[in-house]
């Protein structure tokens, strides 16, 4: 299978409304298409990351307006469990048309919730809308936490915003400072179930989107189900978005191919030497579970 | 009183006065005949149906209830893909015929002779074995049973009911969900049933659902630290936490946390878990699956 999974389209895309690019991490592709989606009943909530009391920690929540929408606008470098709320979505809440944002493994966890429901009744036909964006590792709040206080030396409650590109971590804070610090010495904080993820740009979301490939502030786009497209035609026809070709902008899909091939490479070699990392008696290897062979 | 129910229902009693297996199978047989001129007006190719039914052991009902809570998707899978040969209060059929799929409900107790006995007939008369829900699959809330109770004190051994049958697959949880096992009649259709592409797909499908059958008759929500967290897998998407049907599991800084008091053993947390399996032949394909499932429903 292709590194970039299905797709119809592919746009650098960056959204016209004001209120929504202030606050949100990119183009403001998900928050856009969310409140799109909520005006017009295409979904009647929506599962996203929103504010904790915790500084920076994200807390999964069910959003019915835009205004609480933009609360929740923007990336947090750490895990969100965004599926938590998928069942209660349809139950406490009673919507009857779910979306959802997530990480390329929480797009996999809401097709595995559809094709194989065990314990997701009356979920399958619920979900509305899911959106992806493109995730390379995740963090603990504590690995976050350290990386900002102690490596960025920056205190949690405030930092403005956080980013990841060109090869660095860069934390903004509230008056002004930028504190930077490389990558690669973030590796040992990644969460250990990110390194056997097979999966950069949410192949299996109705639209994924994520900051590779397009220029600051705007959004690569894949547009890859039946229902996404139609979403996105309908964003489209609102004038909601702004469009670049992707072979008009710099640096283009050739950087997203590039890191979703490193990615999977990297990763599928993790997952490669698990079946052999121990030592059997007899000499022979021994071998650690391997989610994508057999439970 | 007793003589008059007789004389002012006469139509009820044809069932007690006939051969025991026939008679049930024949409203469905109606159905059969008059789907198949439907089918051949609209020049489709007739297909058999397979034959289900449901075996009632220790459970509480809730798996059958499930069953039917498919509402008209149930009758659209008993009009076109399976006939219903066996089960407790929707068939009049009193012994285990043969079938192609039986689902067992509940576990078994082993101070019952004749849950025993209709176990193993379960198994000899059927292709596929499959334990339907938690307390078949895994003993669920039955694990806690330890004999006493009204009104059968002397009932005290529960057992999965892998411990006395093999078991071909595996449909866990408390209960189980319409969706689920919706999706397995159909995908036992096109197995038994199909060409070789539905074939194909319908054993992808099934397989990991069959693998579980092999996983063991052990579940906890300790097994999301034995088998996810604590071999690395984790990734914190919080499916097992949204599953749980008695809300034992919260979600603490990304990983879940268990309540093990709360826990009843259905082990839904870990099937749901796309870290417990995750098949990319069948996920990467979600879309045409499930609209074959929704077009194999309307
Ligand atoms: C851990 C992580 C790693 C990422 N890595 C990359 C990368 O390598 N390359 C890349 O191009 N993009 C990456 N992204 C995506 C990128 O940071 C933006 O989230 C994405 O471009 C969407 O921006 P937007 O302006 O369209 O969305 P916005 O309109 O800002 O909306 C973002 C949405 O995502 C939700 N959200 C925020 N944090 C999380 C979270 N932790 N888990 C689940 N949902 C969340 C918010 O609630 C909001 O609804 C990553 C995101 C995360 C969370
Ligand atoms: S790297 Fe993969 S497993 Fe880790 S958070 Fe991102 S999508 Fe999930
Ligand atoms: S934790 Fe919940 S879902 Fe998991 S086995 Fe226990 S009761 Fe079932
Ligand atoms: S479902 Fe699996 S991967 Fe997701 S949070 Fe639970 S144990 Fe972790």
């Amino acid at each position: 299978m292709d590194v970039l999974g299905n797709y119809k389209s592919v746009i650098s895309a960056r959204s016209t409304d004001k209120d929504i690019t202030k606050k949100s991490q990119d183009g403001g592709i998900i928050t856009t298409l969310f409140a799109y989606a909520l005006e017009e009943g295409i979904i009647d909530g929506a599962i996203v990351a929103g504010p904790s009391e915790e500084p920076w920690k994200p807390e999964p929540v069910v959003v019915t307006t835009k205004a609480e929408l933009l609360a929740a606008a923007g990336t947090r470098y750490t895990i969100s469990p965004n599926l938590n709320l998928i069942k209660e979505a349809t139950r406490s809440y009673g919507l009857d048309r779910v979306g959802i944002v997530g990480t390329p493994c929480q797009m996999q966890a809401v097709r595995k919730a559809q094709l194989y429901p065990i314990g997701m009744r009356d979920v399958d036909d619920k979900i509305a809308l899911a959106l992806g964006i493109f995730c390379m590792e995740n963090l603990s709040y504590q690995a976050l936490e350290a990386i900002v206080e102690d490596h960025c030396n920056q205190k949690m409650e405030s930092v403005k915003k956080m980013d990841i590109g060109k090869g660095k971590f860069t934390v903004y804070t509230e008056r002004g400072a930028v504190s930077q610090m490389p990558l690669k010495l973030i590796h040992k904080y990644v969460q250990p179930g990110c390194n056997v993820c097979l999966d950069y740009v949410a192949n299996l979301a109705d639209i994924s989107s994520g900051s590779v490939g397009s220029p600051d502030g705007w959004s690569t786009v894949f547009v890859r189900s039946m229902k996404g497209n139609a979403v996105w035609e309908g964003a489209m026809a609102a004038d909601l978005f702004e469009t670049k070709a992707m072979d008009q902008v710099k640096p283009g899909l050739d950087l997203v191919t590039k890191l979703a091939t490193e990615k999977i490479t990297k990763n599928q070699k993790n997952v490669d030497a698990r079946k052999t990392f121990g030592l059997k008696a007899d000499g022979t290897a021994k071998g650690l579970r391997n989610p994508y062979e057999t439970p | 009183m007793p003589g008059r129910t007789p004389e002012s229902r006469p139509e009820a009693t044809p069932a007690a006065s006939q051969p025991q297996t026939k008679p049930a199978v024949k409203p469905s047989d109606v159905i059969v005949k008059e789907k198949v001129e439907v089918v051949q007006k609209e020049e489709k190719p007739v297909a058999d149906k397979i034959t289900i039914g449901e075996l009632h052991l220790s459970g509480c009902t809730g798996c059958l209830v499930t069953l039917a809570d498919n509402y008209e998707g149930l009758f659209k899978l008993l009009d076109d893909y399976a006939d219903l040969v066996y089960a407790l209060t929707l068939v009049d059929v009193r012994h285990v015929p043969e079938m192609d799929v039986c689902l067992v409900e509940g576990s078994c107790c082993l101070d019952d002779k004749l849950s025993v006995e209709e176990l193993k007939e379960a198994r000899e008369k059927s292709k596929v074995l499959v334990a339907y829900g938690a307390c078949a699959a895994y003993g669920n809330i039955t694990r806690f049973c330890r004999g006493g109770q009204w009104n059968q004190p002397g009932h005290e051994a529960f057992v999965p009911i892998s411990e006395v049958v093999d078991v071909d697959l595996y449909i866990p949880s408390c209960p189980p969900c319409p969706q689920q096992v919706r999706n397995v009649a159909v995908m036992a259709y096109l197995l038994l049933k199909g060409n070789d592409e539905q074939k194909n797909l319908a054993t992808a499908y099934l397989t990991p659902l069959m693998q579980l059958a092999q996983r063991g008759n052990e579940a906890c929500g300790c097994d999301l630290m034995y088998d996810v967290i604590n071999q690395g897998l984790c990734m914190g998407c919080g499916t097992c936490a949204g599953t749980c049907p008695v809300r034992a599991i919260t979600m603490e800084y990304g990983k879940p946390n268990v309540n093990r008091d709360l826990c009843i053993k259905c082990g839904a947390c870990y099937s749901q878990c796309p870290r417990s399996w995750f098949n990319f032949d069948v996920m990467n394909n979600y879309e045409g699956i499930m609209d074959a499932i929704k077009g194999a429903m309307e």
